[in-house]
């Protein structure tokens, strides 16, 4: 979906600038928000850029600089660690070879942390973009990036 | 039978994309009864039956009802669906499972309260329950539950799902009426409460997604009724999820007045690991930690007042003995120095001093000074901030000085760089 589609499906007032961003980093293969765009939308619903960026920069789903096809987020918080016995977090680092906010040469993945998603009674869990995985274990963890590398999911 | 479901009761029975299977099993009956009652009588209602508000704070929802009737102009009523404290996901089923039910809470408290516009406020994680919540929208306005002249009536109400995008802190009321005008979620200085000026400035009526859902029990069951299911300290049901180290972890239903272990032993089953309970920490990051011994203790939110906590939205995490008291405290002010909003700074800059200090204790190099500007910062953090998550993110602090003390002077006096 290119802009104009997603801002002509939001009447051209401020209330529905989260609304916006969040469809422009979904539409974009790199998830993020373009400085071109955030000004473009700005004009949309006439406030500054400024306005538009101190939004951007408040909500950590959305991101001012290009991130990977898929973004993956780990949960953190603590019902989720409880039940973590392998730790995800290394498991995908080691498959991955990237640090907490990097992105893989190829730009196929980046690897974020997340507060808690609200699956703690399947934890430990992670989102992968929008899809979201649970009890997860070392081998559902390989094989869900597996899938991903080849274009099975 | 400890479970009693009210709430849940059309989970996995219904199809939650069909509004057809929700009229079926008694859905929308309330609404048609109560756009045959005066405001005044669904008010009074939902004022006998007791009932508290089901997102943390435990307010009385009729009294917020009522300051909210007595508005003038434009109303709106906010749904409050930013579950994001982390142990908490009743709302999420909720939404996912029988999302009509909160439509019909929703049209019950317009009805009580002349509100003519809603807003259904989702946290932008749940993907899932954002799409299902929106085709419920639709399809209530297809059957005409939503809309105006409902079911005939001259009564006129709509909704709007709208989507956060990533902020713990939306939760609060008045952080989660900025987002909802598209702007950073940063709290505002109350009085005015939002039934005074809310969004836009008009009066607006917040409450949680399972305050909603119980509006259509109240009014099927009455409210005197409802006010006997519970204890004297509370009324209804509560859905708690259950969560941690424990063998059935998952989300449960049970009327007020029930223990925390009958709730952690007979429903979750102990813990999955066999291993003793260490502490179970209650509501979520921002409740206290408790020792076992405590675990008899009900359910309710004003027996926990007696140590300034409260049960929160009902998450009970269970931990057992292999984990670290300190590790755990590190990870709860590690969530809130990430989720401050920086508005006041007790909270933007003490979290951040929160974190060093606990650090100090997980790698045993605390001192006693280090424990008593621990208890100074968490007290200042919890007195002089302006929301919800200042006041209670240093529950966890507090309530393990007091439930703790020996594990606090243990860390102390085997500090490493004293005693290596």
């Amino acid at each position: 979906m290119d802009l104009q589609t997603i801002l002509s499906k939001y009447p051209p007032q401020p209330q529905y600038l989260i609304e916006m961003l969040i469809d422009v980093d979904d539409a974009t293969e790199q998830h993020y928000v373009s400085e071109d765009e955030l000004r473009t939308i700005a004009a949309y619903v006439g406030v500054r850029d400024s306005q538009v960026y101190s939004v951007m920069s408040f909500y950590t789903m959305l991101s001012t600089t290009p991130r990977g096809k898929y973004v993956i987020q780990v949960c953190k918080d603590v019902p989720c660690y409880l039940n973590d016995d392998f730790n995800v977090l290394k498991t995908i680092q080691d498959e991955l070879a990237i640090g907490i906010g990097d992105t893989t040469p190829d730009q196929l993945f980046s690897l974020e942390l997340t507060a808690c998603i609200g699956c703690c009674d399947e934890a430990p869990a992670m989102r992968v973009n929008h899809e979201t995985y649970t009890n997860l274990s070392d081998e559902k963890v390989r094989s869900i990036l597996e899938s991903y590398r080849s274009g099975l999911l | 039978m400890i479970e009693r479901k009210e709430l849940t009761k059309r989970f996995g029975v219904i199809d939650p994309l069909s509004i057809e299977d929700y009229i079926n099993h008694d859905g929308y009956e309330m609404l048609k009864q109560a756009i045959t009652m005066t405001p005044e009588a669904i008010r009074e209602e939902v004022r006998l039956s007791r009932i508290t508000g089901r997102g943390g704070a435990g307010f009385p929802t009729a009294i917020k009802m009522n300051s909210f009737a007595a508005e003038k102009g434009e109303k709106f009523i906010v749904c409050n669906a930013d579950e994001g404290e982390p142990g908490n996901f009743k709302d999420r089923y909720l939404m996912e499972q029988d999302p009509h039910q909160i439509i019909e809470g929703m049209l019950i408290s317009a009805l009580a309260t002349g509100a003519t516009y809603g807003y259904i406020y989702i946290r932008g994680e749940y993907r899932k329950a954002i799409a299902i919540m929106k085709e419920a929208v639709t399809e209530a306005r297809l059957y005409n539950m939503l809309g105006t002249h409902i079911l005939g009536s001259s009564f006129t109400f709509d909704i709007e799902v709208r989507r956060g995008a990533g902020a713990y802190v939306c939760g609060e009321e008045f952080a989660l009426i900025e987002s909802l005008e598209g702007k950073a979620g940063r709290t505002r200085v109350k009085p005015p409460y939002p039934a005074q000026r809310g969004m836009f400035q008009h009066p607006t009526l917040i409450n949680n997604v399972e305050t909603f859902c119980n509006l259509p029990f109240i009014l099927r069951i009455g409210g005197a009724e409802y006010a006997k299911i519970g204890s004297e300290y509370a009324s209804g049901t509560k859905l708690i999820s259950l969560s941690g180290n424990v063998r059935n972890k998952g989300l449960y239903e049970v009327p007020y007045g029930r223990t925390i272990r009958e709730v952690i032993e007979t429903l979750g089953g102990g813990t999955n690991t066999g291993r003793p309970i260490k502490m179970v920490q209650l509501g979520g990051a921002c409740g206290a930690i408790i020792p076992d011994e405590l675990l008899d203790m009900d359910i309710d939110n004003e027996r926990f007042e007696m140590f300034d906590s409260k049960m929160g939205a009902g998450a009970i995490i269970v931990i057992d003995d292999s984990h670290d008291l300190f590790d755990i405290i590190l990870r709860n002010m590690e969530f809130f120095a990430h989720e401050s909003c920086g508005k006041c700074t007790p909270c933007r800059e003490g979290h951040i001093q929160l974190v060093r200090l606990v650090r100090k204790f997980v790698d045993r190099v605390a001192t006693m000074d280090d424990y008593i500007s621990l208890k100074s910062l968490a007290d200042v953090i919890h007195e002089t901030t302006l929301c919800g998550l200042g006041q209670t993110s240093p529950t966890s602090i507090l309530s393990t000085m007091e439930f703790f003390h020996e594990d606090y002077l243990d860390r102390i006096q085997n500090n490493k760089e004293v005693r290596p």
